[in-house]
């Protein structure tokens, strides 16, 4: 499942909050699944949205959104390639294949790049 | 192909901790307008010790290359340092978010209009009370009323989603209700976290912390009210009952968090001000980044943790064991149940602790003078909390 392997948490570890990150529920966006793959655009230019901050972890990549004071957490490493080179590859699917995403796994990806975009980690790119 | 996309959970990955903090707590000062009964550092005189100006610049240097994202800033009432609105302006340029903790003194109109302004600032009142009456009592006479104004200028400043922040008693946790409104009212956030006895909180742990049925009542009032109010994960203990509460089920102590107090000293948590969590300073060689990263007690912290008596209970996987603070200053050993075990397991534990010397907070900063303004009754007899007769003197 998409939710066992990213995650975005509203908190973690005890009041000392980064809890304040999240308002909202975990998967916001496209029902109480979460965004479906189906739902994400592929084949068109993305890009992470300027006010986030990428910190790679050894699980894969803590990304914070200073905007909505949000956390996620990417536990892919495969992934934390794809959402960096974003904004420099013509669509989400060359940045997927670039970074050695098979066919067979794309739909995960997908799945996992809607709920980025429905929690504005990324953005279509050419939008403000 | 990729790495399998399944790797292990993130809690068993936090538990090994993270290269640099997700967030920390800095408490930037001991001084403090107020002498809340519970207060975790047991604030009140500022320490001629405290970080300066430079010293907490070259702090927020080292945060940004850590890459640490955002500081919770406390204290003390941190908005007393002459200082603080040009450091939070100094950590946002250098991309540390900040969310500060006050008790409204220094918010003003056009305070609450410039930070209203700031995307990278948040801001959390503190209310112990729904009314002035529970709240006072706690935190002081005016507190309420100051803390309301407070919030009242954030919102017609346009100041969304602040937080308005709860710890939770024995008097005020029939107020959930009536603290969701007042948030409300101000397009504020609720955030409720637990009573610890740490600080000054240890004098009135045994009357202000709540009884097992409020546990079970506030229990089921989050399930209720799920994701809308915030908790700092501080109730993971109650994750006992049965369905786990919203995050992460775990406690970051030296593995993802951490405390700098205002002279500078690294603790594994906020609650936990005692030299038994102290890791290290940020003066000394290497900086903030040295002790997170070689403090020995750090390491001890992330490595994986025994259980000991909780190892048989059948609730271990979801309350870990509880708060090691709330441990610590009861007098309970740190691998055994949480005072608070919803399983009664605490209650046997400290029955076996009691009349025990229990370690004393570290650094006491309290103003000498002013009296505490609680009013809430004779201390009962922890030992016989249940009884009625608890408290009573025949003679």
């Amino acid at each position: 499942m998409l939710s066992c392997w990213w995650k975005r948490c509203r908190s973690t570890a005890c009041a000392v909050s980064t809890e304040a990150v999240s308002t909202q529920a975990v998967l916001a966006g496209g029902g109480a699944g979460g965004p479906r793959a189906g739902s994400f655009d592929l084949d068109r230019p993305w890009q992470l949205h300027p006010q986030v901050s990428v910190r790679p972890e050894r699980f894969g990549a803590l990304l914070y959104h200073f905007g909505t004071r949000r956390l996620s957490f990417l536990k892919s490493p495969a992934l934390l390639t794809v959402v960096t080179t974003l904004g420099e590859t013509p669509t989400a699917r060359d940045a997927c294949r670039q970074a050695g995403v098979t066919e067979a796994e794309l739909p995960a990806y997908a799945a996992a790049l809607a709920t980025l975009a429905s929690s504005q980690m990324i953005r279509a790119r050419g939008t403000s | 192909m990729t790495q399998p996309l399944k790797t292990r959970a993130l809690v068993e990955q936090f538990q090994y901790g993270l290269d640099a903090p997700i967030c920390l707590t800095w408490e930037l000062t001991y001084a403090c307008n107020l002498s809340c009964v519970h207060c975790l550092s047991s604030s009140g005189r500022r320490d001629p010790r405290e970080l300066t100006t430079e010293q907490c610049r070259a702090v927020i240097d080292e945060l940004e290359a850590m890459q640490v994202f955002y500081v919770n800033i406390g204290g003390g009432e941190p908005t007393v340092r002459p200082d603080f609105w040009d450091l939070v302006d100094y950590a946002t340029a250098h991309h540390v978010g900040v969310k500060f903790s006050t008790n409204g003194i220094k918010i003003d109109p056009d305070r609450a209009r410039r930070l209203a302004a700031s995307d990278y600032v948040d801001v959390q009142i503190s209310l112990d009370g729904a009314t002035a009456e529970v709240n006072d009592a706690v935190r002081g006479p005016g507190s309420y009323a100051t803390a309301l104004r407070a919030m009242q200028n954030l919102a017609r400043a346009g100041f969304k989603g602040f937080k308005v922040s709860v710890v939770v008693t024995r008097h005020n946790v029939s107020q959930l209700d009536d603290f969701q409104a007042i948030a409300d009212r101000f397009g504020a956030q609720l955030r409720l976290t637990r009573l610890r006895p740490s600080g000054r909180g240890a004098d009135v742990w045994d009357e202000l912390h709540p009884t097992a049925a409020q546990q079970r009542q506030l229990y089921d009032w989050l399930l209720a009210h799920g994701e809308q109010v915030l908790t700092g994960d501080s109730f993971f203990h109650l994750a006992a009952y049965g369905d786990p509460l919203p995050g992460l089920n775990l406690c970051g102590a030296g593995r993802v968090v951490c405390l700098i107090d205002p002279v500078g000293d690294v603790y594994a948590c906020p609650f936990a001000i005692h030299e038994a969590f102290l890791a290290g300073n940020v003066r000394g060689p290497g900086g903030f980044a040295a002790v997170w990263r070689e403090s020995e007690l750090f390491a001890d912290l992330r490595r994986p943790q025994t259980g000991g008596a909780c190892r048989a209970c059948s609730a271990y996987d979801s309350c870990r064991g509880g708060c090691m603070a709330a441990k610590f200053f009861t007098g309970l050993p740190l691998d055994g149940p949480d005072p608070e075990c919803v399983k009664g397991h605490g209650q046997q534990a400290l029955d076996a602790v009691t009349g025990a010397r229990l370690p004393r907070p570290f650094g006491d900063h309290s103003h000498r003078s002013r009296p505490v303004p609680v009013s809430i009754g004779p201390r009962p007899d922890r030992a016989c909390d249940e009884s009625p007769l608890a408290g009573l003197r025949l003679t």
